[in-house]
């Protein structure tokens, strides 16, 4: 797929902007699954022919291991370096003969395109300002990181997901609200804020989520910023090559999902505490009932078809301890490994199948925590093949009681969709692929 | 809300009755507390009506401003209560003892630090919003203030930017210490209600603390613990008495107005008054014995206090209107920082905290059951040790982050973890903490037999971010922002 690459129109302005535009930084927003980070090895590339290193900030280890893979594998000819904390162990996967790995800085200056986390970025060796930076996942890094590294570029692209949760704090104090450079906002509110000519561009496509997905979750959560799902990734299919013994609930939602890419498993209405021990029973009968029935799958990547394995699979809630209660129950399976995640963490990664504990379910109030768009859309936008989302009876009734009505202070946007808006709009989309657990 | 604490406030809504959520009180509670309790006037936010305040229940200063809107009583008002208020600060800036010897010499600290009560939160921001309305002004020129007031918006700015810490002492909420260490069976709404909660946790004899709670709901015969007052009170009471004030032809008869509107707010304030101090006998019963890092966490207090002691009489100008990139930024990972620790310290000194971890998996409690505690690898002491446990843990093999709360600088890494029905057994390596000798120090690797607990919580020191001079702000972040400078609008400016 990279050989072929063509890259939007919005990539390339982005580099034009980039290089000869007269702000020194640019945006390039992505929906989930829209070629982010082959955007982002495009740009690395065509940056290092200026000559100069080339410097891409990403936010976790993970994600750049991920990154130093791909931009390497597209030229043997060019140096990747992926500079490291002592000690990391480097993956097997970054064994290319073009990929140069070394915790000390000075060791990687042969290298055209330099990798790296942003906290290793911030290590104070680093002195001289390199003339680019891309920053991978940039809704993800909070304002205060940005602060701190500004100094090691001196212009930067910006590329993100904006329908993502915003960082996390530990603390919650409102003292920077409304400031532009409040420390608690993502790096790139703060710059959009204390820079509002900023170009911004969007990538038009999804490549992960399928047209059926694609449609319920740029609605949801991109209503000013629609995308569309990649026509040219052609048809995918799921399957299950048996049929159920008995035709229990799970059995439907879990065919129902396959042939339409969604399903919301409904419990009876009832408050619960939560860590709710039948919707727990429920997300892990339905994750392991997934793979037991040996469900199959074909699309680009497995063109004659594949079946779903463990690790394809994971599960999203909003909560640790829900998370805790779900790895206890599977830990009984015999699919103990599947992974089992907070919506925090689950950001920018990508399964055939997840199954959501939906954050509303049970509740007795809507907090602004759990009505965060953000959250819901990192939950429902993870997925290439199929969502189950498992819910108790009752959460209309529940955003009916709890109206958005919070005050929006000075200085601040108002952020588009709200949360209750964009809950709204997502649950009358599942209503129509309901099965009733009972 | 924890599983934990829903469940104890289940609980105290079944028996009728405030249940304990801790084993010990997390709070240092002063020798010598100076309560303060604010009224502000209805519709005029922060514009202060009236405050009781003192140091000892049984004599308490009641300082009114019979029109709220006039500045001239204002400024009064202000100096009466700075006057109180330097009275309290001022002795413990002075006293103070060596504490450590550094590179640079002996280092005095403060032996003691102010701790202010106010009765909830909304009482936190009235003092925020009292320092920021009085730091400002000057004592000089066309608006000039006693000297005085600026010192002590100083200083109530100082109290209000450290009740953000987690754990600080210095300005404390009653509902929230109460609450901190009580769950109550009413709404978290509700538990900002200081009458109420009390109701909760000390019902008077013969009722249940349910009841002792409903019968504080009626305005008219427990009124609010304020700032805001209740409306009846404004409408029905204070009104008309103002209006008397204002139609006064002599002085004479001004100062009998007067005197009625103080009768009636300082009924208004007794009984929160009161319920204060009640409040303050309740965290210090012997039955609620501080927290093992209670004592640690005031000394934080007490450095942020001398830092800001010697920071108010050395330095021209006040706290700037808002904080920059740059401090906000470094306040941001101070806040965090004090949040961690707070979290890991609780959960240190009480099981009660520590259970909430060990709910969702992150901490556990077991018996060790088997222990090599000799082993080496190549060089290394590296013993290795398998507890056995009933806790739902949720971690995996090659988790390093656990740590034995008696021994924190001691680091682990899961080897392996077994699961036999509902036990679980966890392999652990265990190195440094050892001493340098050739078998770790005796009470350094845990015995067969013994009961262990290890969580996630640890004391790690984390070096403060490097961040820009001010003057280096990043266009990211608006660039060097422009020195602030007090100017004639600041003294102006109204008071509400």
């Amino acid at each position: 797929m990279t050989v072929t690459y063509v890259p939007p129109t919005a990539v390339l302005d982005v580099l034009r902007l980039l290089t000869e535009g007269p702000q020194p930084g640019v945006v390039l927003n992505s929906p989930p699954g829209a070629g982010k980070s082959t955007a982002v090895t495009y740009m690395a590339h065509h940056l290092a022919r200026h000559g100069d290193q080339v410097r891409v900030v990403a936010q976790t280890n993970s994600q750049v291991d991920d990154l130093v893979a791909k931009i390497a594998a597209v030229d043997p000819g060019i140096t990747v370096g992926r500079y490291t904390a002592y000690g990391y162990p480097v993956p097997a996967t970054l064994a290319a003969s073009n990929i140069l790995i070394a915790n000390r800085f000075p060791d990687l200056r042969q290298a055209a395109i330099v990798v790296a986390t942003a906290a290793k970025w911030l290590d104070p060796v680093i002195t001289e300002r390199g003339p680019w930076a891309i920053i991978d996942e940039a809704y993800q890094m909070r304002s205060d990181t940005l602060l701190r590294l500004a100094s090691t570029f001196e212009r930067a692209a910006f590329v993100g997901d904006p329908g993502q949760l915003d960082p996390f704090s530990v603390v919650n104090v409102d003292r920077w609200t409304g400031l532009a450079w409040s420390p608690l906002q993502s790096a790139v509110a703060a710059m959009l804020a204390n820079n509002p000519d900023i170009p911004e561009r969007q990538l038009p496509r999804s490549w992960r989520l399928a047209p059926h997905t694609a449609i319920p979750v740029s609605d949801a959560f991109y209503p000013f910023a629609p995308f569309e799902s990649a026509p040219e990734q052609g048809a995918r299919e799921m399957w299950m090559p048996t049929r159920s013994l008995g035709n229990s609930p799970a059995d439907r939602a879990i065919e129902h999902a396959a042939a339409n890419g969604w399903a919301f498993y409904e419990l009876p209405r009832r408050h619960t505490v939560r860590t709710d021990a039948e919707a727990v029973a429920a997300v892990v009968a339905l994750a392991v009932r997934v793979l037991e029935r040996g469900t199959m799958l074909r699309d680009e990547r497995h063109p004659d078809g594949a079946r779903v394995t463990a690790d394809r699979v994971a599960i999203g809630v909003a909560h640790r301890d829900q998370m805790a209660a779900i790895k206890t129950g599977l830990a009984e399976t015999a699919y103990p490994n599947i992974r089992v995640d907070t919506a925090n963490r689950l950001q920018g990664s990508e399964y055939d199948i997840v199954i959501v504990l939906h954050p509303l379910s049970g509740r007795r109030d809507a907090t602004a925590f759990h009505l965060e768009s953000g959250r819901l859309c990192v939950l429902t936008s993870r997925h290439r093949h199929a969502c189950i989302v498992v819910a108790r009876d009752g959460i209309p009734d529940l955003l009916d009681a709890h109206p958005s009505a919070d005050p929006v202070p000075f200085n601040t946007q108002p952020r588009f969709p709200n949360g209750w808006e964009a809950n709204q709009a997502l649950l009358e989309h599942l209503i129509a692929h309901r099965i009733r657990a009972l | 809300m924890s599983l934990l604490t829903s469940l104890a406030r289940a609980h105290a809504s079944d028996q009728a009755v405030a249940q304990r959520l801790t084993t010990v009180r997390h709070l240092h509670v002063s020798s010598e507390p100076l309560v303060f309790v604010p009224l502000a006037m209805a519709g005029e936010a922060h514009a202060p009506l009236a405050v009781m305040i003192g140091t000892s229940p049984d004599t308490p200063e009641l300082l009114t401003v019979a029109q709220p809107r006039n500045r001239d009583q204002q400024v009064a008002f202000a100096y009466e209560l700075a006057k109180i208020f330097a009275a309290y600060i001022t002795p413990r800036t002075n006293r103070r003892l060596p504490v450590r010897a550094g590179a640079s010499g002996v280092q005095y600290r403060c032996a003691d630090a102010p701790q202010v009560w106010v009765p909830n939160r909304a009482g936190v921001e009235f003092i925020r919003i009292l320092g920021r309305s009085t730091r400002l002004r000057r004592s000089t020129g066309e608006w000039a203030v006693p000297r005085n007031i600026p010192v002590m918006g100083k200083w109530l700015t100082f109290l209000a930017d450290r009740a953000e810490y987690a754990g600080s002492a210095m300005l404390v909420a009653a509902t929230d210490a109460l609450t901190l260490h009580w769950a109550t069976g009413q709404s978290t709404e509700e538990d900002q209600h200081l009458p109420a909660v009390l109701g909760w946790i000390a019902p008077p004899p013969g009722m249940t603390g349910r009841d002792a709670a409903r019968a504080c709901e009626n305005p008219l015969k427990v009124p609010p613990a304020g700032p805001a007052t209740d409306p009846s009170f404004d409408n029905g009471i204070l009104e008309p008495l103002l209006a008397a004030y204002h139609q006064a032809a002599s002085p004479a008869a001004s100062r009998i107005a007067e005197d009625k509107i103080r009768k009636e707010l300082r009924k208004q304030l007794d009984g929160t008054w009161h319920r204060m101090w009640q409040a303050i006998t309740l965290l210090r019963d012997p039955s609620l014995p501080a927290g093992a890092h209670v004592g640690v966490r005031w000394e934080r207090d007490l450095d942020a206090f001398t830092q800001a002691a010697d920071w108010i009489a050395t330095s021209p100008g006040a706290q700037p209107k808002r904080d920059s990139a740059v401090y906000a930024a470094r306040r941001l990972y101070w806040l965090e920082r004090a949040q961690q620790q707070y979290d890991a310290e609780r959960a240190f000194d009480d099981p009660m905290v520590m259970a909430e971890a060990r709910m969702i998996g992150e901490a556990f409690v077991g018996t060790v059951i088997a222990a090599v505690p000799n082993r080496r690898v190549g060089r290394s002491l590296r013993p290795l040790i398998t507890v056995s446990t009933t806790d739902a843990i949720s971690l995996a093999a090659g988790e390093s982050g656990l740590r034995r709360p008696e021994l924190l600088d001691q680091k682990t890494t899961v080897v392996s973890v077994t699961r036999d029905g509902d036990t679980v057994m966890v392999e652990l390596e265990l190195r440094e903490g050892m001493g340098s000798g050739r078998e770790p120090r005796p009470g350094t690797v845990p015995a067969v037999g013994d009961s262990v607990c290890y969580s996630l919580f640890k004391d790690d020191y984390r070096r403060a971010p490097t961040l820009p001079r001010k003057e280096d702000t990043p266009w990211t972040h608006g660039g060097p922002p422009k020195p602030y400078l007090p100017t004639e609008q600041d003294a102006q400016e109204p008071w509400s």
